[in-house]
């Protein structure tokens, strides 16, 4: 169980965070919502130790982050960032495979390998993919890829920034259905952030809603739609109308 | 009033970064001594930063060569000393000319490379992606990377150092009518070990410094393309203005009386 309370993040004199609780089950898929430059990026590098908040803290199963030992918190980790963040010098086995290649997890370069490759197709991508460089990809395959490189270590917690952006409706569904898989079947805890209502419906146990540095509104998938909460109700329906401004 | 206030802080700027450097490169130090290593990144650093190095040092290093030849004898000629070619190049060479030339030759390849590519990275959020994948980018960026360049930077100089001479052997035997046998005898007898470990030395300072510096603007990048610009700039700017002050501290090193 990941707990935050009250975390605070402002960049000079923007205030990106005011003040984050929120409380993520273990083996639970959370799915956050909300606009662009609200800070959903900045709250999953806070929990990463990526950023250090400003104020409030984080928790996972009862321990502060800041003080857990660096190398085994971030082993339970995967992360999937917004711009997948591929190693342009490595090729593309080598970034999925990049944590079985060296450290506590190393293991035969050609057990690594077809590791990766079981990923990418897990993923959608066909081996011959394996040998490229990240630059030589759509953005929708790096984005695959940078997936793949999530899951390749069966991490118990698993942070997607984005996971369906640039992607077609078909590997946008793909995708939706193996992160559900993951958490059904590998029992991980999921935090995803999305701006796709379809991926919130495939994906989600939990939804929560962040605006304005805060959290808005946070429930199970099946309330989403009968909350009175009129900023939820605005997001859900994509309306240009109701207290989310337009031009922030 | 106010320009004083604009300078003090300006001072107090330099000395912060002064301050923040200092710490990087402690930090850089410990990592090269504390496991894990990557002797693979190692050996990726030695081969573009020493290997690939070459062409532009052989190049730079046997115009002025050359040129210092041509100018000894000029110069010399107007108190009937033209015959000290072979000795003053040598000494400018190993001395001076060698490792500076090297050193501000690689703070403008290897210096600017390091830093866009760290930068790049920076921006396109590998580096927080290498955290997240456990691996410390200190230790999987920029120690193999400094570590190289302050090896491989001896040897560098030393090769520049060679080939200066020879510029200068060329011009000297080729232009200016010296006995080939007797310059190389000249050069050779005239030069002795201190002067060539001074050399070695500041290639090695050098290395450390252009590599570092790199490394430093990189990880310290603002964000978007603009950011990898300014970092890969002021990474070349400090790489250049430490080798060169660098330079004066260790000549006095080795050769104030
Ligand atoms: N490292 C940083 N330095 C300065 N500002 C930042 C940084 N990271 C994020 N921000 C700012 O914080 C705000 C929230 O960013 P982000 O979390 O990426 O938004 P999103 O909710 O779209 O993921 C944005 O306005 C962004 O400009
Ligand atoms: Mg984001």
């Amino acid at each position: 169980m990941i707990e935050l309370s009250d975390v605070q993040k402002a960049f000079g004199p923007k205030e990106v965070l005011r003040g984050v609780n929120l409380t993520i089950p273990k083996a639970e898929s959370m799915v956050v919502i909300g606009g662009s430059g609200t800070g959903k990026s900045v709250m999953l590098k806070c929990i990463l130790g990526l950023i250090r908040p400003d104020r409030g803290t984080i928790t996972l199963d009862g321990e502060d982050v800041t003080e857990a030992e660096r190398d085994a918190f971030l082993a339970r980790f995967g992360m999937l960032f917004q711009g997948a963040a591929l190693f342009d010098s490595l090729h593309v086995w080598q970034n999925v495979a990049f944590r079985l290649l060296r450290g506590s997890l190393k293991r035969p370069k050609a057990e690594a390998r077809e590791i990766a490759v079981e990923k990418l197709r897990r993923v959608g991508l066909k081996a011959d993919v394996a040998d490229l460089f990240p630059a030589e990809l759509s953005g929708g395959m790096q984005k695959r890829v940078g997936l793949a490189r999530a899951i390749a270590a069966e991490p118990e917690i698993i942070f997607f920034d984005e996971p369906t952006t640039g992607l077609d409706p078909i590997m946008a569904g793909v995708i939706n259905e193996l992160i559900r898989e993951i958490v059904t079947e590998m029992g991980a805890t999921a935090m995803t952030i999305t701006h796709d209502m379809s991926s919130v419906r495939a994906i989600a146990d939990k939804v929560a809603m962040i605006h304005d540095g805060k959290i808005r509104w946070t429930g199970p998938v099946s309330e989403m739609d009968s909350t009175e909460d009129p900023y939820v109700r605005q997001f859900v329906s994509g309306s240009a109308e109701g207290p989310i401004e337009a031009v922030r | 009033m106010r320009s004083i206030a604009a300078l003090g802080a300006a001072i107090l700027g330099m000395l912060a970064a002064v301050g923040r450097i200092a710490i990087f490169a402690a930090e850089t130090l410990s990592h090269l001594v504390r496991p894990p290593f990557y002797p693979r990144e190692f050996g990726h650093a030695l081969l573009t930063i020493g290997y690939f190095s070459l062409p532009v040092v052989g190049l730079t290093t046997v115009f002025t060569g050359g040129a210092l030849a041509l100018q000894i004898f000029a110069g010399g000629a107007r108190f009937s000393a033209e015959a000290v070619v072979p000795q003053i190049v040598a000494i400018g060479m190993v001395r001076e000319l060698g490792p500076v030339l090297v050193g501000l030759m690689i703070a403008a390849r290897v210096t600017s490379s390091i830093a866009a590519e760290i930068a790049t990275m920076k921006v396109t959020e590998q580096i927080d992606a290498l955290v997240t994948l456990s691996t410390d980018p200190m230790k999987y960026l920029t120690a193999p990377r400094v570590l190289a360049a302050t090896l491989v930077m001896p040897v560098l100089v030393g090769i520049g150092d060679a080939i200066g001479i020879f510029g200068g052997y060329l011009v000297g035997t080729g232009r200016l009518g010296f006995n080939p046998a007797t310059y190389m005898t000249n050069t050779i007898n005239f030069l002795e070990w201190h002067d060539i470990v001074s050399s070695l030395t500041k290639g090695a300072v050098f290395g450390f410094l252009a590599a570092l510096m790199g490394c430093y603007y990189g990880m310290t990048s603002g964000r978007g393309a603009q950011g990898v610009g300014r970092a890969t700039k002021q990474a070349v700017v400090a790489a250049s203005v430490l080798i060169l002050a660098a330079n004066f501290l260790l000549t006095e090193l080795f050769f104030a009386a």
